[in-house]
């Protein structure tokens, strides 16, 4: 069996007055691609936080995180920086807020290519910097290259300009792409584009993904295992198809069933 | 009979592009009518439009056979006792710093409503589930879905003819939305109710029709079974085909 990329056991997260998760548990293997469920406040975009190393000062981790075999919980700064680039990127909900409004897409894409190009040791010059930007931008579909590497953000749709996040969240080659809601923002035919893209692009690339989101049928296409949380919990995991279709937990049970109202409202029985 | 009518309406922003273009649509007295569309469609300029919180260039819209007369404060006065909206954010929506007594029975004080303004409130707070003394709190105290239900409590408490919904279940967790759907499903049996969002799902489980918007125009409008069994317009047909739907599998309520 191959040794998971991620492995987190027994993760608590706390303010001085307040658990936010308690005894998390789970682990992603390479190239799997799994599914975080959860409402608001069940604590599913701490936890990835709590991945990356990006948590608030306030809140204290306990328990552990080991990405790619090394520790995250209580690692020096300077090692997760390294490791948010070799190993882990994020993509988040809002590409709006992700990309900075004043400088152009191009510049956006080529900070992430330029650091991984040298922390390799690899040529990272002008020329070799704007090749790696144009491959990075077919990688993800986006037409016009030329065009958008001039582009500021407010200048693209809000399916290109996550197209334009996906693709600095490859720049970096990480082993594990984080998604939280990464299409929660978008409109339902923008959505089923960027679900595909994210869903063939990690295959390909034979990345891991941590997919977080509060829609169980964006999740059901996406991933191949899934774990719900509630209230900083896990409440069941399991095989993405037997969560979904056959849910053990009474909770799971009543999202499944509140999904299912409006499929079935969608096919003419509400 | 027609309550709401909105007859060949054209609206654009300044010297900008139109993003309404020739809107016709009715609303029968009574029906639940769904107006879907995605960011762009001009869905919200429409709500505007109905609300009177501004007017079309071109063409009309009549509430029970007048034009609604944005400018005519007169018309409005009384246009607000007859038609109510409940918006998307209920954490905006509220006023933290008012007792959600004093909330729900704001459009009673503005509409000078004669009665019992107390009690008309225990009646609206308590048919939308929430119990009576909710009235002597304040919005911090409640979830998102209460919120939602205190607006809904506003929103009829004058007892208005059509409640305009704008997005009005679309910030709220899944098994709340189920709950706040249904709860409209029970208002609407008593008013004519107008809901817009780009939920189709929601849409399908609310509305006996619907209106299909895209980039300011009508591209499909009827029965909602109808439109969901055949759609005719490529776009409908390409909105219904992208929504995400669960895995098949044994149902397990």
């Amino acid at each position: 069996m191959m040794s998971d990329l991620l492995t987190v056991r027994g993760l608590t997260l706390a303010t001085p007055d307040k658990v936010l998760v308690e005894g998390l548990s789970f682990s992603i293997a390479p190239g799997e691609r799994f599914g975080l469920i959860g409402e608001s406040g069940s604590g599913k975009s701490l936890t990835s936080l709590a991945v990356t190393g990006l948590l608030a000062p306030s809140i204290r981790p306990a328990g552990s995180i080991t990405l790619a075999g090394k520790e995250i919980i209580g690692a020096p700064e300077k090692r997760l920086v390294r490791m948010r680039g070799d190993a882990v990127a994020t993509v988040f909900q809002e590409p709006l807020t992700a990309l900075d409004p004043l400088m152009p897409l191009g510049r956006q894409i080529a900070g992430p290519v330029r650091r991984r190009l040298k922390r390799k040791g690899q040529e990272a010059g002008r020329v070799a910097v704007a090749r790696e930007v144009r491959s990075l931008l077919e990688l993800v579909r986006l037409p016009e290259p030329e065009r958008l590497i001039r582009s500021y953000p407010h200048e693209v749709s809000g399916g290109q300009r996550q197209r334009v996040a996906i693709a600095m969240a490859l720049a970096c080659q990480p082993r594990l792409l984080i998604a939280d809601e990464p299409t929660t923002a978008l409109d339902v035919t923008t959505q089923a584009e960027i679900v595909r893209l994210i869903t063939s692009l990690v295959e390909e690339l034979g990345i891991a993904l941590l997919f977080i989101s509060h829609d169980l049928a964006v999740v059901g296409q996406v991933a191949e295992s899934v774990m719900v949380m509630r209230d900083g919990r896990m409440i069941e995991t399991g095989p993405a198809e037997q969560v979904l279709t056959r849910p053990e937990d009474s909770y799971t049970r009543s999202l499944v069933a509140a999904a299912r109202r409006f499929d079935e409202a969608l096919e003419g029985q509400p | 009979m027609t309550l709401m009518s909105v007859e060949n309406v054209g609206f654009a922003y300044g010297s900008g592009r139109r993003v309404l273009e020739d809107v016709s649509f009715a609303v029968p007295r009574g029906a639940n009518v769904g107006l879907v569309g995605e960011s762009g469609s001009g869905k919200s300029t429409l709500l505007r439009l109905m609300l009177g919180l501004d007017s079309p260039q071109q063409g009309q819209i009549l509430f029970d056979g007048a034009p609604l007369e944005a400018r005519d404060r007169t018309f409005i006065q009384g246009y607000r006792k007859r038609v109510q909206a409940v918006f998307q954010d209920p954490y905006s929506s509220l006023n933290p710093a008012h007792r959600i007594g004093r909330i729900v029975s704001e459009p009673l004080r503005s509409l000078k409503v004669p009665g019992d303004h107390r009690k008309m409130a225990e009646e609206a707070i308590t048919s939308v589930g929430l119990s009576a003394d909710t009235l002597d709190r304040f919005p911090h105290q409640f979830s998102g879905g209460q919120r939602q239900r205190i607006a809904i409590a506003r929103a009829i408490v004058a007892r208005p003819e059509l409640v305009l919904a704008d997005e009005a279940v679309s910030a709220l967790d899944l098994s709340t939305r189920v709950r706040v759907v249904d709860l409209f499903q029970e208002i609407s049996e008593r008013m004519t109710m107008i809901f817009v969002s780009h939920d189709m799902g929601v849409v399908a489980a609310l509305c006996d029709q619907m209106v299909v918007l895209d980039r300011g125009r009508i591209v499909e409008a009827g029965a909602t079974a109808e439109i969901l069994r055949n759609p005719q317009h490529a776009y409908t047909q390409s909105l219904l085909a992208s929504i995400p739907r669960m895995p098949e599998g044994p149902v397990t309520p």
